[in-house]
């Protein structure tokens, strides 16, 4: 037995390293199942609770064009939610256990979404930072071994870019504005700056999953390489903007060919990470209350279904 | 063209959109989310259509957000029942479908108004509503038929919104105007069609059609329900707050 199965884990991986997708239905190591249950379900909470913060906005947006391009982003938001629950259930978990899972606070998600989006200049701060950090990710992830996962991505960061594009634009007319659109836009960043950085997970040598999570190419790039050119990539767009970073440690350094930048204050991040963020009651009890709230909707659907299908059979007969 | 019409026609669907946008994130299932988001973004893009057609029609250079968010209360010319709140999924789904049993002959008349643009924008926005009026129907009929709870839900907000469809055909004297000038809509010819649409959904949703007493104020014009305050203090904040910037 134990030989059957270090044969079948040595195809597996040779299959990986070849470039093959693994498929649903191929066989697979337990902890790769639970792995990527574990990561693709935290990636659909993720979207889903990413819904909340900007969703916020949507009733006070400035303009029509705005309001429409908002509830649009919202929308693709949950739309992503739901092609990643698909890809999570591929690997035999069921929504309503991963419902379950976010709703009781047992599931993880990105813990930017525990920020507060406080000004209407937040919807440029997170679309330019939040998706475009996010994207560093998702772009990697096209490449990942598991076929669904890596094909639900390629799907998702089409849509990505775009809402990065929008929210740099926000930024980008803020910072045309008047002085009181430009003082909101760099007060965004200020306070989206560091969150955005810690986007990225903690330090390589503190990152228990790296070594795994490379060999099965879940992560292709390490946390601190995207992170690092997350900054790189960052920066240039913050000078055209005329805003200033927060961070008096950011210099360009011509040896490395990257910008050096200060310390992240990693007990922030823990501190969000265990569920202490600033928002991360409401967010979990504003989820919680919409899910209870359509538990009647949700039974009523599915008996009209039983009745219409018991009909149907009733009329076959 | 009478601008006060296009307003009229443009009310409509900011409001009701605006009701259904406050719901984006917050559905009973990620589909059903998904799909009311949709509807709210095809009235927000019809409202963009009028709304851009009346400022041209006002000129001086006014703009399609000007008119959208730059109105005091009584300005507003939408119906009470797009104001109404999200008080459950039923409210929701009510409001939707008795709306879009009204939109649709609307549009279906407005397509053949004299005025071209007029006619133009109702023939875009027609296909959309078509969508949305199946949608509606189908968990009108849903809820009606599927467990207890959902029924008696179904028609206890059936019972509070029907008071509000009244006044979907009570002619203004812009619409009087309008329908006179072969511009606007005649309720007289649309108002068969939407009896025979709730008869037909009510009848296969199981619900009884609530009888009488019709709300004597009028959206139209411009004498609303507590509610509108509320939304405009969301709708208008940035634009208040915030005077003449672009964003
Ligand atoms: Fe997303
Ligand atoms: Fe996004």
């Amino acid at each position: 037995m134990e030989l059957y199965n270090e044969k079948l884990e040595a195809e597996f991986q040779s299959k990986i390293d070849s470039g093959q997708n693994i498929e649903a239905k191929d066989w697979m190591p337990e902890k790769y199942r639970k792995t990527h249950i574990r990561q693709i379900s935290q990636h659909a909470h993720s979207e889903i609770i990413g819904m909340l913060p900007e969703g916020n906005w949507i009733t006070r947006a400035p303009s029509l064009k705005r309001k429409i391009t908002l509830l649009a982003k919202v929308q693709d938001e949950g739309g992503h939610g739901l092609y990643l629950y698909s890809a999570a259930e591929t690997l035999g978990i069921s929504r309503a256990e991963l419902n379950e899972q976010l709703n009781s606070g047992r599931a993880k998600y990105s813990s930017i979404f525990n920020y507060p989006a406080v000004t209407w200049a937040d919807m440029g701060a997170v679309g330019w930072l939040v998706d475009g950090a996010a994207i560093m990710n998702q772009v990697m992830l096209t490449r990942t071994s598991y076929g669904p996962y890596a094909r639900a991505m390629v799907r998702i960061c089409k849509e990505e870019s775009f809402h990065q594009r929008q929210g740099y634009e926000i930024m980008l007319t803020l910072s045309k504005g008047t002085e009181v659109q430009k003082r909101m836009a760099q007060d965004a960043l200020n306070r989206w700056w560091w969150p955005s950085l810690m986007m990225f997970g903690p330090r390589d040598e503190e990152s228990v999953h790296t070594e795994q999570a490379m060999k099965w190419k879940i992560k292709l790039k390490s946390n601190d390489e995207l992170r690092q050119q997350f900054v790189d990539q960052t920066v240039p767009q913050a000078e055209l903007l005329g805003l200033t970073i927060p961070d008096p440690k950011l210099k360009w350094n011509a040896e490395r060919g990257h910008y050096d930048f200060g310390d992240i204050d990693w007990e922030e991040f823990k501190r969000v990470v265990a569920g202490k963020g600033p928002c991360s009651y409401e967010r979990l009890k504003t989820r919680n209350e919409a899910w209870d709230k359509g538990a009647w909707v949700r039974e009523a659907a599915m008996a009209f279904a039983e009745k219409q299908q018991e009909k149907s059979l009733k009329e076959a007969s | 063209m009478n601008y006060q019409y296009l307003l009229l026609l443009a009310d409509n669907p900011l409001i009701l959109g605006h009701r259904l946008s406050e719901l984006c994130g917050h559905g009973p299932t990620l589909e059903t989310d998904i799909a009311l988001t949709n509807i709210a973004l095809d009235l927000f893009g019809q409202v963009r259509n009028y709304c851009q057609y009346a400022a041209e029609l006002h000129g001086e250079g006014k703009t399609e957000d000007q008119v959208a968010f730059l109105r005091y209360e009584h300005e507003y010319r939408n119906v009470l029942l797009t104001e109404q709140p999200n008080h459950d999924f039923a409210w929701v789904i009510g409001r939707q479908y008795l709306f879009d049993a009204y939109h649709l002959p609307l549009l279906t008349q407005l397509s053949d108004s004299k005025d071209s643009r007029l006619a133009g924008i109702a023939m875009k926005s027609i296909k959309e509503v078509r969508y949305h009026h199946r949608f509606s129907s189908e968990w009108v009929k849903r809820l009606g038929g599927g467990t207890e709870e959902s029924h008696q839900r179904m028609q206890a907000a059936m019972d509070q919104l029907w008071s509000y469809t009244g006044e979907l055909f009570l002619e203004t004297e812009d619409e009087k105007a309008m329908k006179e000038a072969g511009v606007g809509a005649d309720y007289g010819k649309m108002r068969p069609h939407f009896d025979a649409d709730v008869q037909q959904v009510f009848h296969e949703a199981g619900l009884v059609i609530p009888e009488g007493p019709w709300h004597r104020t009028i959206g139209k014009n411009g004498v609303h329900s507590e509610n509108l305050g509320y939304i405009l203090a969301d709708l208008q904040y940035m634009q208040r707050t915030y005077p003449n910037m672009e964003w």
